[in-house]
């Protein structure tokens, strides 16, 4: 075990960490939309609508993320079209790749969420808001999607998890979060088991930080 | 569709070998973490303190730190490891281990971590009292695991196994990084030698489609099939 080298690469992987903590949370921003627009498109009655939410969500759910940036990264790059438009200037970045595929993949899994927590809600609940007279409007913001929310925070706490994870595939596109640095380092001291040992236990920490964050929300928010 | 015919110009042969070869890949690491959780679910059930902790941190931490870096720690410090080890038996030699096996096992390191939970989750949810009708019924105690714990447990276990599956396959795209030729990496190199990524890159995305898909297919038939009578 080389101390010092533990020492020295402390700084240069926690300040990567910030930015793996920047795309966590700029795709966790966006993918809780994306996730939030199409559960309610999968709860829609019309078939077509729910057929092409369904879709969506099976085919981030079927393929590796390593795939879907590569696609984004490499694949995008080819069309000449797309290179006209102002979206080029978005998908050039390294960076703005890697947040459009974890934001779309995290997308596809909160969907999923959200939608069996939808459809877990006791009809009671909102049955109750009708027979008050209360409009469908505000049961879906006032009882639905509170009481949805509560409910999908276990499940959404691991999802933010696998994100935190997910950010590592970054480094596949030259971005220089943790893993990246890690491994610029390694490749400069050949001294892997430190370097390594050191950003996984960086992650490790963050992991335990999000874990008591949920583990405290569920508590807050729990209905007793 | 000429990129994908079969022979010397065409990707076909490459991409259906590749294939096998992820195939291959996550069959080995499902069951080498079948292996690990054989060794950790009773750890992780024993009334031990020490041998819970030690179980506790394994899935904690394997599940708390990415994939890649396990890979990348496995492929960069394993072959340096394990020449440490040789050194002591007086073996200086340099010793590459096979980016299969390395693959394979850190993969296997992975879901092990996973199937470990969910052999440990289906365990706790059998009804005590079938423990103790087989304590009282006198059976021998690996009698009474295979005949009467067994079978419940996998009905249980079945849904969640699928999902580490799952997981697992869609974790071996990550192997790519250490140069072994599955699915991911051939894409790359098809990728890279025709200029014309987009292709490659989604073809390789219906490939694991089709996995997903298939096994998915075959995972509830078993489920099926163990679910009978309830």
């Amino acid at each position: 075990m080389d101390l010092d080298l533990m020492l020295t690469s402390l700084p240069k992987l926690l300040s990567a960490a910030v930015i793996t903590l920047k795309l966590l949370s700029v795709s966790l921003i966006i993918g809780l939309l994306i996730g939030f627009i199409f559960a309610v498109l999968r709860l829609n009655k019309n078939p077509f609508i729910n057929k092409f939410a369904y879709g969506y969500s099976y085919l981030f759910r079927g393929t590796p993320l390593l795939v879907q940036i590569f696609i984004i990264y490499f694949g995008l790059g080819q069309i000449e079209w797309l290179r006209q438009t102002f979206l080029w200037v978005i998908l050039k970045e390294p960076y703005w790749c890697a947040i459009i595929a974890f934001a779309l993949n995290t997308g596809a899994y909160t969907s999923e969420i959200l939608r069996s927590a939808f459809q877990t809600i006791k009809p009671g609940i909102i049955e109750a808001g009708k027979s008050l007279g209360i409009s469908n409007k505000i049961i879906l913001y006032k009882i639905q999607i509170p009481v949805a929310i509560r409910q999908s925070l276990p499940a959404y706490g691991n999802e933010i998890i696998l994100m935190m994870k997910g950010t590592s595939l970054a480094s596949t596109v030259t971005l220089m979060d943790i893993t990246g640095v890690a491994k610029h380092i390694v490749s400069t001291t050949y001294k892997p088991l430190e370097v390594f040992l050191l950003a996984g236990g960086i992650y490790l920490f963050m992991t335990f930080i999000i874990h008591n964050l949920i583990k405290y929300l569920e508590k807050k928010y729990s209905f007793q | 569709m000429d990129l994908l015919t079969f022979g010397k110009t065409g990707w076909g042969d490459e991409l259906f070998y590749a294939t096998l070869m992820t195939i291959a890949v996550a069959v080995t690491a499902m069951l080498i973490g079948f292996l690990f959780s054989l060794i950790f679910t009773p750890l992780k059930l024993s009334n031990n303190k020490f041998l819970n902790f030690i179980a506790n941190t394994y899935t904690t931490v394997i599940r708390g730190v990415p994939e890649l870096l396990v890979i990348y720690l496995l492929f960069f410090g394993g072959s340096g490891a394990i020449m440490y080890v040789a050194s002591i038996f007086g073996y200086y030699e340099y010793i590459e281990i096979n980016a299969f096996i390395t693959g394979s096992v850190a993969i296997g390191i992975i879901s092990g971590a996973y199937s470990t939970e969910v052999f440990r989750g289906a365990i706790q949810s059998i009804d005590k009292g079938q423990f103790e009708a087989c304590k009282v019924l006198g059976f021998k105690r690996h009698i009474y695991f295979l005949k009467v714990i067994m079978p419940q447990m996998l009905r249980l276990a079945i849904p969640n196994l699928s999902n580490v599956w799952q997981i697992t396959l869609k974790d071996t795209s990550l192997i790519s990084v250490t140069g072994l030729v599955e699915i991911m990496r051939q894409s790359y190199i098809a990728a890279g030698s025709t200029r014309d990524p987009l292709f490659f890159y989604s073809f390789a995305a219906v490939l694991y489609l089709m996995l997903t898909f298939l096994s998915m297919k075959l995972i509830n038939k078993l489920e099926f099939k163990y679910s009978r009578g309830f």
